[in-house]
């Protein structure tokens, strides 16, 4: 997987540099909008991470650009300006997602790793499948073991979002933009009592968990021997 | 500057010369002498005007007068010469010039040779023409035992035969008259410049000092002391107006600088206070021992604090963005039933846990223009608040009208807010857990008011007996 670093701060860009090398990346980096745009319009990358304020092109005009020539590589949009307003205008750019500076490096890959499976284009379905867990997006109910587990409305809505992203962390953040639509962050632990509540009905009574919490980043939906993907 | 060039000659000593030249000097460029000058002239032309077209009239009125009762005698005459000819205009000359009729007519009928046959002048004036027509001339008339010569108006007839008939009138009363109206009305025209100049002056000097008052007021408040107001006269013209409106806008200007230093000493203490703490910890983990689990915690903390600050830079400059007020039309038609809803649905797991019960009641319909994420950020404030500090029991939430407007309404039952208290919970900072133990910010609040503000609405807090109900009042929309 390729990835392309589009920031003019050099200690920020060595940090995502780094942190996602580490998670397993090739990356590339880009100092100035033009240069980004040059590289993202040449090399086949999977996904761009790039600053909203950047010498010589803004990160915004990059990604109208980008948008112009057809090239709709998913783009990560970085910004200290963290207004509904500011992440609508990232968003209406082109930009896929947007996450405001600073940011913890886990948010940071959590969001691309989910942008990452949206470019590899999920199949429509009507059936979401994790291990025994199944889940029917048109009779809106839930399985495990053949069993029907009786789940409310917005449960429903949380456990497709894990589902979507079986595998793969989500955090907090993440499950209050997608489930709840909130961009903020409430001073109390109210996802993770949700999260608890809904381990109590799709984990309880069965032997292996499937849904676990990642510390210091959030929550992943997996069948417990398949920690490969993590 | 202002003041200086406007400062007023009777301040200080201007006895010397130089000083009162140059009070002069500046007084004459002010624009309140300038417009006392041009006032003064105004008048003084107007006035002027009035007086002499006074005089005028009344002048002509006396002439016509005059020049009236001579046509009617020489009518009179002309029809007795017509009637009995020149021995019946004898005597009728000689019976009206017979004794002192009071009414001032003079008669004079000569010869051929000049000498005077009947009336009551002595002599033929002298030199006086001998032709037919209009004529001016002077005449003796006795008053009291002295002969005064008096001027007289009258025409002169040239009968056939060569006599000659002269009908005058002493016009002294007359001249009398005008003279006393022209100083009469000299004086009154020099009375009323005299008056007018002090008027001026007065009117000048008022508004000087009115306008002093405003610079010296302005100039100690630009010298530091931002609590000095305009003096009023309580007369409430244009002046009282001015200053008040000008000390409203001071009222307004001393409250955002106390807002601002206050937020700035609280910026200072909160937000410095955790550096610090910050910094002691990271140093701490430095000369402890190396890759010591004691030196990962401390790493930890320090992010946890570092993500603490930022939320509170956050809550900062949100209630910053909020208050300066620049208004961006991004509101839409909310229904204030579905945001309580949602919010509630939200809280009500973690309400649960920790031995809440929270119920949400709503009236249907209650439509308002609000920023969706902005109303539900202020819900959830006042939530994670209920939830801190209620210790548990009831959280009812309402959505109902009221007298027009939508109101939400958040209720708990812990131990409320004290009386004192109440307006403050709203400021920045505020925290009334004065060990602070709790974790949290204190900007929940102020956030709240902020997003209130901006909705055009209000908040307050109501006594639950026991608890605390807080009241949001929005305006309604398509009511």
């Amino acid at each position: 997987m390729k990835i392309l670093v589009v920031e003019d701060d050099r200690e920020t860009a060595s940090y995502l540099v780094k942190g996602l090398n580490e998670s397993g990346y090739t990356v590339d980096r880009a100092g100035d909008g033009r240069d980004g745009l040059f590289l993202a319009t040449s090399g086949s990358y999977d996904a761009i991470v790039l600053d909203r304020m950047l010498p010589s092109m803004d990160g915004l005009a990059m990604l109208g650009a980008l948008r112009a020539a057809e090239i709709s590589t998913p783009a990560l949009i970085l910004s200290a300006l963290g207004s509904v307003d500011d992440r609508v205008k990232g968003l209406r750019a082109g930009g896929d997602d947007y996450l405001v500076k600073p940011f913890a490096f886990s948010e940071l890959l959590a969001r691309l790793e989910a942008l990452l499976r949206r470019g590899a284009g999920t199949p429509t379905t009507t059936k979401l499948r994790v291990a025994d867990l199944e889940l029917d997006l048109l009779t809106r109910t839930v399985k495990r073991r053949d069993k029907p587990i009786e789940v409310l409305p917005r449960e429903f809505r949380l456990l497709e979002y894990l589902m979507r992203n079986a595998g793969h962390v989500v955090t907090r953040t993440m499950l209050l933009e997608h489930v709840w639509d909130y961009h903020f962050d409430p001073q109390t632990n109210v996802i993770d009592v949700h999260i608890s509540r809904l381990r109590q009905k799709i984990d309880k009574t069965f032997d292996s968990p499937l849904l676990h919490t990642v510390r210091g980043a959030g929550y992943c939906l997996r069948a417990a021997d398949d920690r490969a993907s993590r | 500057m202002i003041a200086e060039r406007l400062r007023l000659p009777y301040q200080g000593s201007w006895w010397t010369p130089r000083r009162l030249f140059e009070n002069g000097q500046r007084l004459v460029r002010t624009h309140a002498f300038r417009l006392a000058a041009l006032y003064f002239l105004v008048f003084a032309v107007s006035v002027s005007g009035v007086l002499l077209f006074v005089y005028w009239t009344s002048a002509d009125f006396v002439e016509r007068q005059t020049e009236a009762t001579l046509e009617a005698e020489i009518a009179g005459l002309a029809e007795q010469y017509a009637q009995r000819g020149l021995s019946g205009l004898v005597q009728v000359v000689a019976a009206r010039s017979a004794g002192d009729r009071g009414d001032g007519m003079l008669y004079l009928v000569t010869d051929p040779d000049g000498r005077p046959l009947v009336g009551n002048i002595a002599a033929w004036p002298a030199g006086l023409s001998a032709r037919a027509g209009r004529l001016s001339f002077t005449t003796e008339a006795r008053v009291k035992d002295r002969i005064e010569t008096h001027p007289a108006q009258g025409a002169l007839f040239v009968i056939p035969g060569r006599y000659r008939l002269l009908i005058g009138r002493d016009i002294s009363d007359a001249t009398a008259f005008r003279d006393r109206v022209k100083v009469t009305l000299l004086w009154a025209g020099l009375l009323a410049l005299g008056a007018g100049l002090l008027g001026g002056a007065a009117m000048s000097r008022n508004l000087l000092r009115r306008v002093e008052q405003v610079n010296r007021t302005s100039e100690r408040v630009m010298a530091g002391n931002l609590s000095d107001r305009v003096p009023l006269a309580g007369t409430s013209d244009e002046f009282d107006q001015l200053a008040a409106n000008l000390n409203r806008m001071l009222d307004q200007i001393e409250r955002l600088m106390t807002a601002m230093r206050e937020v700035t000493d609280d910026v200072a203490h909160d937000l410095k206070t955790p550096l610090a703490r910050m910094r002691a910890r990271l140093e701490l983990a430095l000369i402890g021992p190396v890759d010591s689990a004691g030196q990962s915690e401390a790493i930890r903390s320090a992010i946890n604090e570092a993500d603490r600050l930022l939320a509170t830079f956050n809550a900062l400059l949100s209630i910053a963005e909020l208050e300066a007020g620049t208004r961006r039309d991004d509101t839409e038609p909310l229904d204030l039933a579905e945001v309580a809803r949602s919010a509630a649905e939200l809280y009500e797991p973690v309400a649960e846990e920790n031995g809440f019960v929270l119920s949400v009641t709503t009236e249907p319909d209650v439509r308002i223009r609000g920023v969706r994420h902005l109303l539900s950020q202020a819900l959830a404030n006042l939530l994670d608040n209920a939830l801190k500090y209620a210790g548990g029991g009831e959280i009812e939430i309402r959505v109902f009208h009221r007298e027009g407007q939508a109101v939400l309404e958040v209720a708990d039952r812990g131990q409320g807010i004290p009386d004192a208290d109440r307006e403050t919970v709203f400021d920045r900072f505020v925290r009334l857990e004065r060990s602070r133990t709790t974790a949290g910010n204190g900007l929940g609040l102020s956030l709240v008011r902020a997003i209130v503000r901006r909705h055009s609405g209000t908040v307050e807090l109501i006594d639950n007996r026991p608890g605390l109900r807080i009241r949001i009042q929005l305006p309604r929309w398509g009511a």
